[in-house]
């Protein structure tokens, strides 16, 4: 069964339409990666996705669940559904276990002891785990990325949504980041990138999304989209990327 | 052959370069310059004050040794009120000024009224002179024929500077709110926490963390501000040195207060820069 479906989904910024009818379909476990020029809708769009930011028009269904709908609890949908940015924004007055603490102790209502195993854990999985109780301006960007990767996945959600996470990181950093997507993906978690990684949407992607001007003009596996695009506009944006 | 590369780096670590010489000698240069204009100023000071006709005269009533001796231990425990009336409206002035603060921080329409008040508020309280806020409630209150000891005046005068302050320290707050970028407050929420929990564990602890200097400033000038409600009773150390000036007809008590005040106001100024460099270095 699809878990996230989007229909007709319009956003505007003042006069400015940034998404202009986006119709998409994630299933349970799918990895959709969006690529497309900057300013072309997919930060916004994942924005929308996780209720930052209220839709004009269209739906969004979280397992059949009308969510757009005006006035549904946004609070709700943002424990089920975790995002993170591309400027990591940790929160730089607390150490790296207490960023990953706050919001399942406050939300969740989870005590510090009870947690304490689970986090320390997650940390250990992505290899953080002498890095716990380090601020966040002692952390290179690619290990403030990861925490915030963690702080993401502490709350358990059911789909995570990533702003271009590599595209503040250093070159030589990018690789340990996408490191994490990796181990995610194996673990069957539902997500949906927007990403300038193209050889990664190509590795892993079940889904390739390619956004220009609001809209989703090509939707195709990543086989096809990369080596046989159908769109002129597709090809022209990937010939200048090669 | 040497290798130039490495001659390079050798004479970097050992002998001084050419341009670490030249700094060298600007800066010996420009201390020089500075040391000697100072010691001019304060040579022509010296030389040229004592010179004016009334200096003798000047000297007697500001600057005499003996009443500087004699009332100096009294101006001294007279400070000590001014200290309590500051250590107990400070903590009462942070807490009223954070809450005007959230006042005008929230968001919710049917908290509205609270907004309209917190704006208001400070409008009123900072437009208005410290010391004329001290008469209208220092002398306006107890008129209504409290019962004692509601009628003091060190209640009522410590009511005015909490009233003014807060306004002060409220608008620095809220401007220290503000200076939290919103990406902060959109992570919050994307974890799902609530509006007030956003404030309370994500934006207030920065928030106030940045404006702590600027808040160190507004403390600094409420020590010096108790010194107004003088005008309605309490016999701080301003009012003090005013009882020994008119026992001893010389001026010299209100030099001893203003050093006194001095000796705690600097540091205290100094350590308020000090805060507020570190942190600009930091952001940096």
């Amino acid at each position: 069964m699809a878990k996230l479906v989007l229909q007709g989904v319009r956003k505007r910024f003042g006069q400015n339409l940034v998404l202009d009818g986006i119709d998409l379909t994630v299933s349970q476990g799918e990895m959709v990666c969006l690529i497309g020029a900057s300013g072309s809708g997919k930060s916004t769009l994942l924005r929308c996705i996780n209720l930052l930011e209220p839709i004009d028009d269209g739906t969004i269904h979280l397992d059949g669940v009308d969510i757009s709908e005006p006035g549904y609890d946004p609070q709700a949908v943002r424990t089920r559904i975790g995002i993170v940015f591309q400027s990591f924004n940790l929160f730089p007055h607390m150490t790296a276990a207490q960023n990953v603490m706050l919001a399942p102790r406050r939300v969740l209502g989870r005590r510090p002891e009870e947690m304490a195993g689970p986090v320390e854990a997650l940390f250990d999985r992505f290899g953080l785990k002498h890095r716990m109780g380090h601020y966040p301006d002692q952390l290179s960007g690619g290990q403030q990325q990861r925490v915030a990767i963690i702080r993401a996945l502490a709350m358990s959600p059911e789909i995570m949504l990533f702003d271009e996470i590599t595209s503040a990181l250093d070159p030589e950093l990018v690789g340990e980041v996408l490191d994490v997507l990796r181990q995610l993906r194996a673990e069957g978690m539902t997500m949906v990138l927007a990403t300038h990684e193209m050889g990664f949407a190509r590795e892993l992607a079940d889904t390739v999304c390619f956004l220009d001007g609001g809209r989703i003009l090509e939707r195709a596996p990543p086989g096809t989209l990369f080596t046989q695009p159908r769109e002129e506009r597709t090809r022209a944006f990937l010939s200048r990327l090669l | 052959m040497p290798n130039p590369d490495q001659g390079g780096a050798a004479a970097l670590s050992a002998a001084p370069t050419r341009r670490e010489i030249h700094e060298a000698r600007l800066r010996r240069r420009s201390g020089a310059i500075a040391a000697g204009s100072t010691l001019l100023v304060i040579g022509a000071i010296v030389l040229f004050v004592p010179m004016a006709p009334g200096w003798e005269a000047v000297r007697r009533s500001f600057f005499n040794a003996e009443v500087f001796r004699k009332t100096f231990p009294g101006l001294l425990e007279a400070f000590l009120v001014d200290v309590a009336i500051f250590l107990w409206c400070a903590p009462a002035i942070a807490l009223l000024g954070l809450v005007i603060a959230l006042c005008r921080d929230v968001r919710a329409p049917a908290l509205f009224p609270l907004r309209l008040f917190g704006a208001l508020y400070t409008d009123v309280f900072r437009g208005l002179p410290v010391v004329l806020v001290v008469y209208l409630i220092g002398f306006g209150v107890p008129g209504l024929g409290l019962p004692r000891p509601w009628n003091s005046p060190y209640i009522w005068g410590s009511l005015a500077l909490i009233l003014v302050y807060a306004a002060y320290v409220a608008e620095v707050i809220r401007s220290g709110i503000d200076s939290i970028h919103v990406s902060q407050r959109s992570a919050a929420a994307s974890l799902g926490l609530s509006e007030a929990d956003t404030m309370r564990y994500v934006v207030l602890p920065q928030a106030i963390r940045n404006v702590a200097p600027a808040n160190m400033n507004l403390f600094i000038a409420l020590q010096k501000d108790v010194a107004l409600l003088s005008f309605i009773g309490p016999v701080e150390i301003f009012r003090q040195a005013g009882v020994y000036k008119s026992l001893l007809a010389n001026f010299t008590p209100y030099v001893g207060a203003a050093l006194i005040f001095l000796a705690i106001t600097i540091p205290a100024t100094r350590y308020a820069d000090y805060l507020l460099h570190r942190q600009r270095r930091r952001q940096s």
